[in-house]
């Protein structure tokens, strides 16, 4: 390993602190909730979702993904996934819900907080047909009044939804502010809404300027890795003034980074585009198979599940229903075809000048998964794009095997090395 | 089991598994036109037939097709179908099919639809977005919309423009296959000795791959045959299948399970082919009409998430309907909508005292020995006690 950069290191700035201050105010708020304090909680989904409309009835947002992917980097989800598999959920189901029903048998209580019964469940169907699953069991279980909010999935070929499309989602979305309002007990503010969906097409102006950073070399921070950090407050607080403020202290902080030539590695060699979820109970260690050879995350496909700003998208307060819309719509990956999705990850290895293609295929997440095989093929053989394909998991620690991604990963980057040397011919494994 | 032998059900057997759509390359010699291959689960089959076209059930490749091409695309975590639809396109068997119809069913086969675009370009592919949000009274003006829009896009395939007229006559001969199914099948419930499970689905089968024109005199005969018949009943349990929705177990394997014992009164198999529980309403916009049959007149699907009536509840109805003693659950390996609802209908079937077998099965198996001794265990825990 004499091409290797020495001792893994990664980017821990202010950014980082200030994510976790931020979380742990938000987890203590939705436990104060629990225990019964005042406020009221809405459980909805991090693909292209309607927060801004669930602020205005100051419903306060809690995701079970979120939830689920702390259980694993904390290390606890194994326990709550068997559970569910007692219960009758299957090996083969996500483990993102079988981690949330086994939370919410143990009482939704988590290391890092407990999760109060949502008063409101709020399926944004959104891409992932699981999300209607899980919701539909929620339902049965918690008993909150539920609904889905059915996005149709972007059928045309430019990726644009279609105006029956967006008028179809406005009247759902005017045909949730009774309900609404009934949970909540808050009447309707049109300016409200407006305030808050005007802090999201800034906190959105903000998240895209960060994601344009990473096109400089060395990119300031990894954008994967730590853009995971940054989901949580762009998902937990987007539409608020906390979340706003956050992005702009992130904005300034990776900015003066970039300007001063500092990247997450001492030395950036490979500049890398990952698709795929992390596997949260392993990140840490997944994060140094790829240190140790300098690749460095240009850009990745994960952190647009909620929203994909950086191609122009923002949310306009003069139409706040619509745009809230036309984000479900197709201003995120979720909703967004196979090979529309194809075009993005090209677009990503262009533009931020990759120089290979990353893909982490998860089993509990076949939205992702589903054909990632095809995806290395037009890739590697229509492309010429250098692709790796590894497995393991999001949520379920059983699938990752440690010894065997490394084995695939040094392979991988050897031969990209070798390629760089010699000129040789595409890597693909 | 004498029944299967009799002809009309027998000489359809190898039909509904030749995976070289021998009806269909008839269909379009005959009648010169196109054809749309449909993947499970409901499919919204008047409005290709309203194009001129011949919608066709497309199940994957059952045990007939071994995967080469098509393991390279999707992981092993994919359940068989997906894998085994798209190896049809590698080896030309979806030849016969101008274009494919898919649906937001789940994950896998919504890539699945990309998939195939890329790797055929040539052949159109078709997505509909079915409404999951039931209780939306936007609801049915969206999907209306949306079958008109999938009209227009068979239409240019076909070339030529689908009027509201073709759209109504072509629900009028689906409207006819589909009753006469629900009386095949209110035949097996009644009387389950007078029609096999595998002869019944045989039957459903043919269905999906021929003109309703042509199927339905079929199903006439079938059903007058079988309502003549003088078998005495068995003493067997009467059980309800369910999961096998979309990836089709094979024959053989029905078959096993009702020799095993049981007399499946109900079952979810090609329930997207017969999801209404009635005709579709005539008169009026006959976009709107088959809409309003989905969104308020369809059986529960796997696929159909409708918050109004919880799907185990609907279960515990079927088994009361049809006096079952057991319920079946016969899930596609790696098929998720499947697997999570049996953690739904586990609950509800404890709760209600309905004993039931949790089964997995894929298209590909070949052996069913193993599956059968479990059923016959199942049975007999139920006879004796
Ligand atoms: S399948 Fe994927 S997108 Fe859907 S809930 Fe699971 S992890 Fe999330
Ligand atoms: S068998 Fe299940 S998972 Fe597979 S395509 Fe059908 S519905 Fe989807």
């Amino acid at each position: 390993m004499s091409t290797t950069t020495a001792a893994p290191t990664s980017y821990q700035g202010t950014v980082h602190e200030l994510q976790k201050e931020l979380m742990g105010t938000y987890y203590r708020q939705l436990t104060d909730i629990a225990e019964g304090k005042p406020g009221k909680t809405a459980q909805l989904l991090i693909a292209g979702n309607p927060v801004e409309l669930l602020r205005t009835f100051d419903l306060i947002p809690v995701y079970p993904e979120v939830n689920a992917l702390q259980l694993a980097v904390r290390k606890v989800s194994l326990p709550l996934i068997q559970k569910a598999e007692e219960l009758g959920y299957a090996t083969d189901n996500c483990a993102y819900v079988k981690a949330d029903i086994g939370l919410y048998h143990g009482g939704y209580k988590a290391p890092f907080g407990t999760v109060p019964k949502p008063d409101v469940l709020v399926c944004n169907y959104v891409g992932c047909n699981v999300y209607l699953n899980w919701f539909e069991h929620l339902a049965e279980l918690v008993g909150a009044p539920a609904v889905n909010i059915d996005i149709p999935f972007i059928r045309t070929p430019d990726g644009e939804p279609r105006a029956e499309d967006v008028a179809y989602v406005v009247a759902q979305l005017q045909e949730l502010v009774p309900l609404l309002e009934r949970v909540s007990g808050v009447p309707f503010d049109e300016a409200k809404f407006k305030r808050i969906v005007t802090l999201s097409a800034r906190t959105g102006e903000l998240w895209s300027r960060i994601k344009a950073l990473t096109m400089r070399a060395p990119a300031p921070y990894d954008a994967y890795f730590d853009s995971v950090t940054m989901m949580a407050p762009l998902y937990c607080l987007r539409g608020t003034e906390e979340g706003l403020a956050f992005f702009e202290s992130a904005y300034a902080e990776l900015t003066a980074r970039a300007e001063r030539g500092e990247g997450p590695l001492p030395e950036e060699r490979f500049r890398i585009v990952i698709e795929g979820p992390p596997p949260w109970p392993f990140l840490r260690a997944f994060r140094d198979l790829f240190t140790r050879w300098g690749a460095v995350a240009v850009a990745s496909t994960y952190s647009t599940v909620g929203g994909i700003w950086e191609f122009g998208f923002r949310h306009d307060p003069e139409h706040p229903f619509e745009s809230v819309a036309e984000h479900m719509l197709s201003a995120n990956l979720c909703n967004r075809t196979l090979l529309q999705r194809y075009d993005q990850i090209e677009r990503y290895a262009r533009e931020w000048k990759a120089d290979a293609v990353v893909i982490h295929s998860v089993k509990s997440c076949r939205l992702f998964s589903a054909g990632q095989g095809d995806m290395r093929e037009h890739f590697a053989r229509d492309l010429d794009i250098p692709t790796l394909l590894i497995e393991s998991d999001l949520e379920d620690p059983r699938y990752f095997s440690h010894a065997q991604l490394r084995n695939r990963i040094d392979a991988f980057f050897e031969a990209l090395e070798q390629r760089r040397i010699t000129g040789a011919e595409v890597v693909h494994a | 089991m004498t029944v299967v032998e009799t002809r009309t059900f027998e000489r359809f057997r190898d039909v509904i598994e030749d995976r070289s759509f021998p009806t269909v390359r008839a269909w379009r010699e005959r009648t010169g036109r196109k054809a749309v291959g449909c993947f499970p689960v409901y499919a919204p089959v008047e409005v290709a037939y309203a194009a001129g076209m011949l919608p066709v059930g497309v199940f994957g490749g059952g045990n007939r097709v071994e995967i080469a091409n098509a393991d390279s695309r999707f992981q092993s975590f994919i359940c068989s179908i997906v894998k085994s639809t798209l190896e049809l396109g590698f080896v030309g068997a979806l030849d016969p099919f101008d274009a494919m119809m898919f649906h937001s069913i789940c994950d896998p086969a919504r890539n699945l639809a990309s998939v195939m675009q890329r790797n055929f370009p040539a052949r159109h592919v078709v997505y509909v977005h079915l409404p999951q949000n039931m209780a939306s009274p936007s609801a049915v003006t969206y999907l209306a919309g949306e079958l008109r829009r999938v009209a227009s896009e068979l239409g240019d395939v076909a070339g030529r423009t689908v009027t509201d007229d073709d759209l109504a006559r072509a629900t009028l001969a689906y409207d006819e296959v589909r009753a006469l199914l629900r009386e095949l099948y209110a035949l097996r419930s009644r009387a389950p000795e007078r029609l096999a499970t595998a002869e019944l689905y045989t039957l459903a089968r043919l269905a999906t791959l021929m003109d309703p024109a042509d199927v339905a005199p079929i199903l006439g005969e079938a059903l007058a045959e079988a309502e003549a018949r003088a078998e005495r009943p068995k003493d067997r349990v009467r059980t309800v299948l369910v999961g096998s929705f979309c990836e089709q177990p094979p024959l053989e394997l029905i078959e096993s399970l009702e020799a095993a014992g049981c007399y499946l009164v109900d079952d979810d198999l090609l329930q997207g082919w017969r999801p209404f529980l009635g005709h579709v309403a005539a008169g009026g916009d006959p976009f709107a009409a088959l809409a309003r049959s989905y969104l308020d007149g369809s059986a529960h699907l796997s696929t159909k998430h409708d918050l109004r009536r919880p799907r185990a509840q609907a279960l515990i109805e079927t088994i009361d309907r049809t006096k079952a003693d057991a319920v079946i659950f016969l899930g596609a390996k790696f098929c998720e909508p499947g697997l999570f609802d049996y953690a739904l209908y586990r609950t509800a079937l404890e709760k209600h005292g309905t004993p039931h077998l949790f089964l997995e099965f894929e298209e590909k198996m070949w052996l069913y020995d193993r599956i059968r001794a479990e059923v016959e265990t199942f049975v007999e825990s139920m006879l004796f006690r």
